[in-house]
């Protein structure tokens, strides 16, 4: 009588407000009402955000997204409100950004995709229940250490030591003539990066391939196939969706990281040229997130304001667009009568 | 709880498909190659979460000082002078505490509405991607938004207004309002998780005692399902209190929290601060004061909440029955922080 959920509380007392069918009416009406306000938010910001963004995009037309210049002579120029001889005060040249966009997140969600999926194999597949007792706090707490901490080790301990021990005078004299290296570069941006990523991918994979009826994997070992084989063949096969969708929602948690990469980037608006073979990962860079939190001092300045609400425009549509992905992603899954 | 309860479950796939000692020297070389890859990434994830656990316990002991947590900071550029971190971790505590007040209670109620009411099903289904895309804005962005939403003239009252009547739209409640979005998706994730792995018996034997469908979320399905709400909670608290950009942009970056008016709370909630994130980044190298000790010292403070967090969220998940599958914990499906629209 008094365990049960379903007689515990007795039919008296606060419980007749909520007794009745208006009530019910009512109480459905103010959480649909809450829930619209969630969809509400999402348009206002992408409508505000816009509307914000719009005279930088105006000024630039689709200039904006291509190279041309320094980009961080362009947003000192924007915050001291001096336009650069020749261009207006909103001139912009995004490429450099966006180029250390595609390099981080690229480049991290590439190594992720990989390691995760091994690591996912391993959780689900082969490691002993002791092990799985370790990795599965281990990668939840990767999952939950603040951005700022991995920054923080990394300009303190990485960046100094790429910087005493693996450059080289002659590689920094190689390219001193357009940028200093200081040990902050892509590679370290990236392979952090690709820590931080990876939870969420090892977490999304696992899930999938744990859900992979045991009976299809039994048929395959019955066949003879080994258990790589099988994991291959018909586990992986299975997950591969949700393998999809983990990857697409990693890209957006990648190209939305803005301090850890402001701060082991470099902190330099700098495209990396690949043709400097090696020395490109050595070169600094700053994606577009990253940029707009080194210049949050400047959002009170007019033509600066506007061009970081673009560039948050733009990682709004792209973080959207993804979502989108993700969502189309899992519903193959779904197809499988499986969820992930 | 849920179907499991009843019968003892049947061997969970991974015990089938597991023949006990299948040697791998059967194997051809490249199976064998990945088989040792798994290995070695598996380790590899535990060798990196230890050595990070690991330096910063060392550097936490040897530059964390009692002192440092009572004092405020101060504008110094001897690290001796400079205070301790005081105000961050007040700052914290309230940007947490405002976030999750917000975030909790809301997101509990669209769980309720997206899993048990679901009408015009069509809107649901807009609205769950509307929250999924919440999760996957950059928080960079959800605070340059809310950054130009609190700087208009009429939440002026929530935030500082200067002489020539601009308002900074920085504040505690900005911040904290901000931040709730960074929770939201988080509980509504954990709670619609919850509520999915509830048997439909559940629901019918309350509706045939004639109950509401209010009633009965109210009454016998929320209570139910108090750890998962619970670890859905732990963890947005633990994604507030970690993030970095919102402070920067939404709470001012100042060194100490600066009431503005007099009234003492609202005060302070009104005025701008800085949390232990934030001072981590202003001591760091890439910030402007470099007083790297401080920046090792907050951030083992911080580290230790993050793991406390993690292990409450251990401990409310690992109640109950076993998962589903058996093979992961409960609390490793929240990863991703995504809503599960498997219902």
């Amino acid at each position: 009588m008094d365990r049960h959920p379903l007689t515990a509380e007795r039919p008296r007392g606060r419980q007749h407000r909520w007794a009745t069918a208006r009530t019910d009416q009512r109480v459905e009406l103010t959480l649909g009402a809450l829930a619209v306000a969630a969809l509400v938010l999402i348009g206002a910001m992408l409508i505000t955000v816009l509307i914000k963004a719009w005279p930088s995009f105006a000024h630039n037309g689709l200039g904006w997204f291509g190279p041309g210049g320094d980009v961080e002579t362009q947003l000192r120029a924007m915050g001291e409100g001096k336009a650069l001889p020749g261009h207006s005060i909103f001139y912009f040249r995004a490429w450099p950004l966006i180029w250390g966009t595609i390099l981080t997140t690229g480049s991290a969600v590439l190594i992720a995709l990989v390691v995760s999926t091994l690591a996912a194999v391993f959780l689900t597949e082969f490691a002993p229940a002791g092990v799985r007792r370790v990795l599965d706090p281990v990668i939840r707490l990767l999952a939950g250490v603040p951005s700022v901490i991995y920054g923080l080790i990394g300009i303190l301990v990485i960046a100094p030591y790429i910087d005493d021990h693996l450059l080289s005078t002659a590689r920094r004299e190689s390219v001193s003539y357009v940028v200093q290296l200081s040990g902050a570069d892509v590679m370290t941006a990236s392979l952090v990066l690709t820590v931080m990523i990876m939870p969420i991918m090892v977490a999304i994979s696992a899930g999938a391939l744990a859900s992979v009826p045991a009976s299809w994997r039994e048929g395959s070992l019955a066949l003879g196939a080994n258990r790589w084989r099988t994991i291959w063949r018909v586990s992986l096969r299975t997950a591969r969706p949700a393998i999809v969708a983990a990857t697409v929602l990693a890209t957006a948690r990648a190209l939305g990281e803005a301090v850890m990469l402001a701060m082991l980037g470099g902190g330099r608006g700098f495209a990396p040229n690949l043709l400097d073979g090696v020395t490109a990962l050595f070169e600094p860079v700053r994606p577009l997130a990253a940029t707009i939190f080194q210049n949050s001092e400047g959002l009170t300045i007019a033509p600066l304001a506007h061009t970081v609400y673009a560039i948050g425009a733009v990682l709004l549509v792209s973080a959207a667009m993804l979502s989108l992905a993700g969502w189309a992603a899992k519903q193959q899954f779904k197809r499988y009568g499986l969820r992930g | 709880m849920s179907t499991t309860g009843l019968a003892p479950s049947p061997p969970s796939g991974s015990a089938i498909a597991r023949p006990p000692r299948e040697r791998t020297s059967s194997w051809p070389l490249v199976d064998r190659i990945a088989y040792g890859l798994c290995w070695a990434v598996g380790i590899g994830l535990c060798l990196i979460a230890l050595a990070i656990v690991l330096f910063m316990l060392v550097k936490g002991i040897s530059y964390l000082r009692p002192g440092l947590l009572v004092q405020s900071p101060a504008p110094s550029i001897q690290q001796s002078e400079s205070g301790g971190f005081l105000d961050p971790i007040v700052g914290t505590l309230i940007v947490a505490v405002l976030g999750v007040a917000i975030a909790a209670p809301v997101g509990i109620a669209i769980a309720v509405w997206l899993s048990e009411y679901r009408r015009p099903s069509l809107l649901a289904r807009v609205v769950e991607s509307a929250i999924e895309m919440i999760a996957g804005v950059p928080s960079v962005v959800l605070a340059i938004f809310g950054l130009l939403i609190f700087s208009q003239r009429f939440l002026g009252f929530l935030s500082e207004t200067d002489a020539g009547g601009a308002v900074s739209g920085k504040s505690f409640f900005a911040a904290g309002t901000v931040m709730s979005l960074l929770a939201l998706p988080l509980v509504v994730g954990a709670t619609r998780e919850g509520l999915a792995q509830l048997p439909d018996r559940m629901r019918e034997a309350s509706y045939a005692l004639g109950r509401t469908r209010a009633t009965t979320a109210r009454r016998v399905l929320l209570p139910a399902i108090r750890p998962e709400i619970a670890s859905g909670t732990a963890l947005g608290l633990g994604r507030i209190i970690g993030d970095t950009a919102i402070i920067t942009i939404v709470l001012g970056l100042t060194l100490t929290n600066e009431a503005v008016g007099h009234v003492p709370l609202i005060g302070t909630l009104r005025g701008s601060g800085s949390t232990l994130t934030s001072y981590i980044y202003t001591n760091s190298p890439a910030g402007e004061g470099s007083a790297p000790q401080k920046a090792y010292a907050a951030a083992f403070v911080l580290l230790l909440i993050v793991i406390a967090l993690n292990g409450v969220v251990t401990w409310l998940t690992g109640r109950g029955e076993a998962p589903r599958g058996g093979i992961l914990s409960r609390a490793f499906r929240l990863i991703p922080y995504m809503p599960d629209p498997s219902r």
